[in-house]
This record gives C-alpha cells, sequence and structure tokens, in this order.
C-alpha cells in the first residue's frame, strides 16, 4: 500500500502526537543530566527538582517584599494588558473593518492607509509610544492595537468583500438597507473568520507584549522573565515560557471552541 | 398595462456592445424564458431588469413607471448558486425578508411579532414542501431543496416580478421535474410576472408562456466587438399558458373522455381548474 494512502488509528494519532513531546522532554533531561554531573552549580540546564523548587517559590510562596504570589500577579497584569489590547483591537476591526469590505467609499477612503500603517514595524514605534504615551499600561497596550488591527481589518475587509455579490443583490431584493445588509448579511458570516484571525494574532499580540514589559515594567510575565535572565534563573525562565505558552494555547483552543459554539454552521459547507 | 417595457435599451461594456436595440413589452402574470447562446447577454439582461446593472441607452419600465436604479423588493430574485445565506436555518432564510423590512434598526421581530411571523413562514415552507427541515442549515439541503428554499424567500416579500437566473440548471433530471412542478403551481396561484433565464429549451417550453432568444446576428470575429445580440426570437406558447388555468395539455383528461367541448365547459383551449379558488385559501395568494 502507498504511504500516502496509510490512515493512522486513533491511538496511533495519539502515540504520534505525543512522541515529539516525549523526545523534547527526554533530550533534556539527558542534556541536563550529564551537564549537572560534570558541575553540580550548573545553571543553564537544571534538573526537574529545581524546576519544582522555583514553581513552587514564584507561584505558591508570598513574595518576601511584596506579599504578592508572583506567577499570579505577573499572570494577571499580562493577561490585562494583553485582552485589553486584543479587545480594543476587535472593536476596532468590526467597525473599520466592516466599513471599508462593504461600502466602496469606505475602501477608497481607508484602504490604503490600513494598508500602510500595517508595514509600519510596530517594535520601532515602542521609543515614540513611550516617550509619547508615557511608560504605563497605556503605551504597552497601544503596542498591542497598533500591531496586530491593521491586519485583522485587512483580513476581516477582504472576508467581507468576498462574499458572493449574488448575496448582496439578494438582500437588497429583500428589502434590506445598506446599515441591515452590514449587521445582519455581512457581520454574521465575517464573525467566524475575525474569531480566527484573532487566533493568528495571538502570537503577535504576545510577542509586542512581551518585548515592551521587558523594556519597562514593574510587573508581567515578559518582566519577570527578562529580570531573572540577570541570574541566570533558568529555573524559572523555562517554567515562566512553558506557561506563556500554555496561555496562548488554552486562549487559542478557547477561540476556537467559541467559533464552533457560536457559528455551527461554519464549515458545514465544505464537509458536504 | 404591460408589467415591463423595453424601449430601445442597449448594453456596452467600454467599446464591446453586448446588448443591442432591445424592444419588447412583457405582459403581467406572463412567464417569459430568455434562451440563446453562452455570451448573448441574457443574464446582464436580467441584471437590467433587477436593478443591478443600467441600460447604456434606452429605458426600462416596470409597471409604466421608470425601474428603480437599484435592486428592490418589488423585484425577487433566485439565482443558481448564493440564493440562501448560509449563516441563517431553513426558517431564519425565509423570515429575514419580513424581519427586514418591519425592523429597520436591528432587522429583528421579538416575542409576538416574531411568532406570527414565524408562523406564516412555517406555512410558506409547507407550501415549497420543506416542512420539517425548518430548523436545518441551508448546507445541510439538497440542491433541490436549496433551491425551494430560494424560491419561499423570495415570495415571502410578494414581489410583483420575479427573476429567476438558471435557477434549476445544477438540478438532477428528477429533482428538476419536481421543482417544475411546484414553480409552475407557484405561478399559477401567486399574482406575479416571472422572466426566467434558461439555456435549456425543454425547460423554458416546460414552463413558459412566451419565450424570447437572443443571438447575435452578426457573428463574424471582426464583428464580435461591435455588434451585440438582440432579441432574434419571440415565440408565444402552444397551447397558450394563463395564470391560474390549465392549459388543454396540462390538465388531467381521462381516458376515453378526450373531447372536452363534449362537456360544453371549456372556454377556448383553457378551462377552470379551480387552481384560483385554491390561490383563494391559500398563504401565497
Amino acid at each position: 500500500m502507498r504511504l500516502i494512502n496509510r490512515h493512522p488509528g486513533r491511538a496511533a494519532r495519539l502515540f504520534l502526537g505525543s512522541l515529539p513531546f516525549l523526545i523534547l522532554v527526554v533530550a533534556y533531561l539527558v542534556a541536563s543530566a550529564a551537564r549537572l554531573a560534570d558541575n553540580p552549580g550548573d545553571k543553564l540546564l537544571p534538573a526537574l527538582s529545581s524546576f519544582a523548587q522555583a514553581i513552587e517559590t514564584m507561584a505558591l510562596t508570598p513574595d518576601r517584599r511584596t506579599g504578592a504570589y508572583l506567577l499570579w500577579s505577573d499572570t494577571w497584569a499580562s493577561l490585562t494588558r494583553l485582552w485589553a489590547g486584543l479587545g480594543i483591537a476587535t472593536a476596532i476591526t468590526l467597525v473599520m473593518g466592516l466599513a471599508i469590505g462593504v461600502l466602496p467609499v469606505m475602501r477608497a477612503l481607508l484602504a490604503p492607509v490600513v494598508a500602510f500603517a500595517s508595514m509600519v514595524p510596530p517594535l520601532a514605534l515602542l521609543p515614540i509610544l513611550f516617550i509619547a504615551l508615557g511608560l504605563g499600561e497605556t503605551s504597552k497596550i497601544a503596542l498591542i492595537v497598533i500591531g496586530v488591527t491593521p491586519f485583522l481589518i485587512r483580513d476581516l475587509s477582504l472576508a467581507a468583500a468576498a462574499l458572493p455579490r449574488e448575496m448582496i443583490v439578494k438582500a437588497e431584493t429583500l428589502s434590506a438597507s445598506t446599515w441591515l445588509i452590514a449587521l445582519r448579511v455581512v457581520l454574521p458570516q465575517v464573525m467566524p473568520r475575525l474569531l480566527d484571525s484573532l487566533r493568528l494574532q495571538l502570537g503577535p499580540a504576545f510577542l509586542f507584549l512581551i518585548a515592551a514589559e521587558a523594556i519597562s515594567a514593574d510587573s508581567g510575565l515578559g518582566y519577570r522573565i527578562f529580570l531573572v535572565r540577570r541570574y541566570l534563573s533558568m529555573d524559572i525562565i523555562f517554567p515562566y515560557v512553558a506557561w506563556i505558552t500554555l496561555l496562548a494555547v488554552a486562549m487559542d483552543l478557547g477561540l476556537g471552541g467559541l467559533r464552533r459554539l457560536m457559528f455551527p454552521w461554519w464549515g458545514l459547507e465544505g464537509r458536504r | 398595462m404591460n408589467a415591463i417595457t423595453v424601449e430601445n435599451v442597449w448594453k456596452e461594456y467600454g467599446d464591446q456592445i453586448v446588448l443591442e436595440n432591445l424592444n419588447l413589452s412583457i405582459a403581467p402574470r406572463a412567464f417569459v424564458a430568455l434562451v440563446g447562446p453562452s455570451g448573448c447577454g441574457k443574464t446582464t439582461f436580467l441584471r437590467m431588469l433587477l436593478g443591478q446593472e443600467r441600460p447604456t441607452r434606452g429605458r426600462i419600465l416596470l409597471d409604466g413607471a421608470p425601474l428603480p436604479p437599484e435592486p428592490g423588493p418589488d423585484r425577487g430574485v433566485v439565482y443558481q448558486r448564493y440564493s440562501v445565506f448560509p449563516h441563517l436555518t431553513v426558517l431564519g432564510n425565509v423570515m429575514i425578508g419580513t424581519e427586514l423590512r418591519g425592523a429597520r434598526l436591528l432587522g429583528r421581530r421579538f416575542g409576538a411579532a416574531r411568532r406570527a411571523l414565524a408562523d406564516d413562514s412555517r406555512a410558506m415552507l409547507a407550501e415549497v414542501g420543506l416542512a420539517g427541515s425548518e430548523d436545518k442549515y441551508p448546507a445541510q439541503l439538497s440542491g433541490g431543496m436549496q433551491q425551494r428554499l430560494a424560491l419561499a424567500q423570495a415570495l415571502m416579500m410578494k414581489p410583483r416580478v420575479l427573476l429567476l437566473d438558471e435557477p434549476f440548471g445544477a438540478l438532477d433530471p428528477g429533482i428538476r421535474a419536481d421543482i417544475h412542478k411546484l414553480m409552475k403551481r407557484l405561478w399559477n396561484e401567486v399574482p406575479m410576472t416571472v422572466v426566467m433565464v434558461t439555456h435549456d429549451l425543454r425547460e423554458a417550453f416546460t414552463l413558459a408562456t412566451r419565450i424570447l432568444a437572443f443571438e447575435r446576428l452578426r457573428d463574424r470575429p471582426e464583428e464580435r466587438l461591435r455588434y451585440g445580440a438582440t432579441l432574434s426570437r419571440d415565440i408565444d406558447v402552444w397551447p397558450p399558458r394563463i395564470a391560474g388555468r390549465t392549459t388543454l395539455y396540462d390538465a388531467d383528461i381521462p381516458p376515453g373522455q378526450d373531447d372536452l367541448t363534449a362537456f360544453g365547459q371549456v372556454p377556448g383551449t383553457t378551462r377552470h381548474t379551480g387552481a384560483a379558488d385554491h390561490a383563494a385559501h391559500s398563504p401565497l395568494a
């Protein structure tokens, strides 16, 4: 039988999917054990016990100076910034993306400037944001908004413009106004796409968040990583990176589930 | 008065002349089939009737008044594809027209108004043979059922003119015959004029009262740009079909009793079948 026709079963898929993770973990443990055998004081690849201890210090023990549980207060600070940024970006996208996608006049007015803005490297704007908005929360949220919104707008307006013309004409023959076409025909059909492109923008959003926190903050996941870097505390950095990844994966799955829940019709077309 | 009057209409895209010098009038309650080879401007003509495109020259009148420059609820349409909204259930698709017309801010009805509309919509769905599928999404319906839904959705607006753009072209022959029966019944019962684009002559003669053929009269390569298609044939189908009545050939005639004049009940070539009475009790009327 040709390889292209071999489909793994359920158990085989589970095994194959977890194989790379296992290999990574084993490779780490072997390398770590080898380095620690050479030099018990090695900080580069700590043993699992050091991780457990670091996690206990960060997550389960109040900080000696502030009394806060650092992992949780860092997580809360970062997620607040991230969600504020993504929320504002989504709101702007819904208004501008729909306007560009539905109205030829707005497309002529806004599409060029959005295309231009999406090419500005957001991190290069960070100094400007820090100068103009100060070092507080505003500049960090603004960086996420600026970095993410142009792509969301372009994606949404393309999706709206790609709806078949017949559907718009049909809505007109059902006495819809421009506003009602946008509200009841275009918006519900581009919402699943918006959720999907939001999932794709989670990566960049975390990138902007951590970059901003690394440069200037007093709490946050990115701040902590760059703070303990000075002491070569790999035992803290590794769990933090894993935690950030886990948060991003959870948000990705959550948005995917939300889409399936809210838009059960999405994807029916292809499956039939 | 004519339902649709087309006066000296030309359609050009830049240098390309697509349709030239169309003059015709369509009687109210007629069922007109537009036939012709691919690229002869049938669909362009339908789009002009719809208001999606405007004639380059000439004018089109609807019930004696100039055609509005954009599509509206007086002209319904059913396409071969994309006629129904994939994000609404079957019931939602039938309700949306009335909702859009009544609720100009949110496009939704609530409470008692919504329940009444849902009841009307269910009756309409039963009329087109979709009872029981109310909660499905269009993608879960077969092609024939999707087109039935599209017809129900369009008819909820009680359009004066129903425009059909090859609506049954993608259906299997058996399903197509079923939906032809439905289309005939709807045309008999609903007070509307129908204009249908089709490439299937058999379909045209099965359904229509009148057949318009578009053709390029000059079709040499060097002539194609500067000469468009025009009306080449205008055929009244015989025996004449009259909306609300059944023709001799469509009637159920018991064997051995085919000389209908012997019963003294038949005016001309048509006879009353009670379809109009049925229409009076139907939710479609």
